[in-house]
């Protein structure tokens, strides 16, 4: 390497070529992303302050454990797994369609993006069944001495650890008849909520105190708003990512890198759709593995 | 690292940036595809394992050796900063830049070192500071599991 280096010494910074032999375009998206890697960076570590400033966090496993149409099957990490690989796979496509732009091939630049799009979007897709799914959810949380029932949002959460038994009977007798009906269906889904709601709550916290209810207690409440601005902003690079592919599929077809002579904007596209992936792998890792 | 770039071969900048000495580093395609390939394969494989690391992590439950339970979260940590590696070695083809701009990438990115370390540990201080001088944050917050509990869990507004 070092004799290779003296008899082919290139004088990188003498003028008329650039110093690292890139395009200025791309030079200039790889300060972006490095800017951006900083700005995520910065949003998982302030979740990671607070994360070690409590004495209790949710464990992922027993929050993201649901997946499409299984119902109240519990499955930890299935659907985010599946979000994973969307994304890994979508990225080697884009990879695809860099290389056939590089051999100037038209219709497997087309081809690659179009596989590249539909990835993006399926992972929007995916990310958007998610958070309806946190939201809505209704999980039985003692909350002021009575059974309420909560989804995720910014504001409350229902993951804290599990509520003690011994207040749950008193808890029942607090709560509203209508909250009843939906958790004697939770426990058993043979009779409907719309003939529950006609039973008396003794009768209901008879029912329900047959069966094991599983009661929770309100969690941190900086969860759902770290879990949705991140995630909701990583979602954000991924439709804006989308766009793009959109714009080069769309510059493809119009022939304007043909007429150029090369395809080199993909490359810079793919720079950016490699990012989403990138910053996936870590968000990945804060919220859904440790 | 610029080994591929060899200044005694013919110099032909390409038509739209004169500035830039042509890349002769796109090998053919089947070196190409099986790179790819197994790229991916890497990526998968390390994801299962992640995955399988998070599910053993779920079957220990919650009465697991805090050690333990920290020696699998290092290993997913240290996983994760692989695939980073390689999709942003081989994907995005930074590997294949000269060294002195893969420097300009690298270095400012070690900022996170003291970025990760700080911040972890200033959380953590302050945890142990309200354990300390604030009891009732460390009664209402530690998780105590089936024992009667007089203050409803409810986390103070502000204090998360």
């Amino acid at each position: 390497m070092a004799t290779t280096a003296t008899t082919h010494k290139t004088k990188w910074w003498s003028g008329g070529k650039s110093p690292f032999n890139i395009e200025y375009g791309k030079v200039m998206m790889w300060y972006f992303l490095m800017s951006d890697a900083f700005t995520f960076g910065a949003f998982l570590i302030s979740y990671g302050t607070i994360r070690f400033s409590q004495n209790f966090w949710p464990d992922p496993n027993h929050v993201f454990n649901a997946f499409p149409f299984a119902g109240h099957a519990n499955l930890p990490l299935a659907f985010v797994s599946v979000m994973t690989f969307i994304l890994i796979i979508s990225s080697v496509t884009m990879v695809l369609a860099v290389h056939a732009g590089h051999k100037g091939d038209k219709a497997g630049v087309r081809k690659w993006l179009l596989w590249t799009i539909l990835g993006g979007l399926m992972f929007l897709g995916c990310q958007a069944w998610e958070w309806w799914h946190m939201i809505t959810a209704e999980h039985a949380t003692l909350v002021d001495g009575q059974i309420q029932l909560l989804g995720q949002t910014t504001k409350v959460n229902p993951w804290g650890a599990a509520a003690d038994p011994a207040l749950i009977g008193d808890a029942l007798k607090n709560t509203d008849a209508d909250i009843l009906a939906k958790l004697a269906y939770q426990v058993d889904h043979s009779v409907p909520v719309s003939q529950l709601v006609t039973q008396s709550k003794e009768s209901l916290i008879a029912t329900i105190s047959q069966h094991d209810l599983k009661v929770g207690t309100p969690g941190p409440v900086a969860f759902g708003g770290f879990f949705y601005g991140i995630t909701g902003f990583h979602g954000f690079h991924v439709f804006s990512g989308v766009i793009i592919n959109i714009v080069m599929l769309i510059m493809t077809q119009k022939n304007v890198f043909e007429r150029r002579g090369h395809y080199l904007m993909i490359e810079k596209a793919g720079l950016y759709w490699h990012f989403v992936d990138l910053v996936w792998v870590f968000v990945f890792l804060a919220f859904y593995l440790i | 690292m610029s080994s591929h770039y060899d200044p005694t071969k013919a110099i032909s900048s390409s038509a739209a940036y004169p500035e830039v000495v042509e890349h002769p580093h796109h090998e053919d395609d089947a070196t190409f595809k099986k790179k790819v390939r197994k790229t991916t394969i890497l990526l998968s494989v390390i994801t299962v394992i992640e995955l399988a690391i998070g599910l053993i992590l779920y079957a220990m439950g919650h009465g697991a050796n805090h050690l333990v339970v920290l020696m699998f979260k290092g290993a997913v940590c240290i996983l994760t900063l692989a695939k980073a590696y390689y999709i942003v070695s081989i994907f995005m083809h930074l590997g294949d830049e000269i060294r002195n701009f893969i420097m300009t990438i690298i270095v400012p990115l070690l900022l996170f070192i003291w970025f990760i370390a700080a911040f972890l540990i200033d959380g953590n201080s302050y945890k142990n500071l309200r354990n300390d001088f604030d009891p009732y944050f460390k009664q209402t917050t530690t998780p105590v599991i089936h024992e009667v509990k007089k203050e409803p869990t409810t986390p103070e507004p502000g204090k998360q």
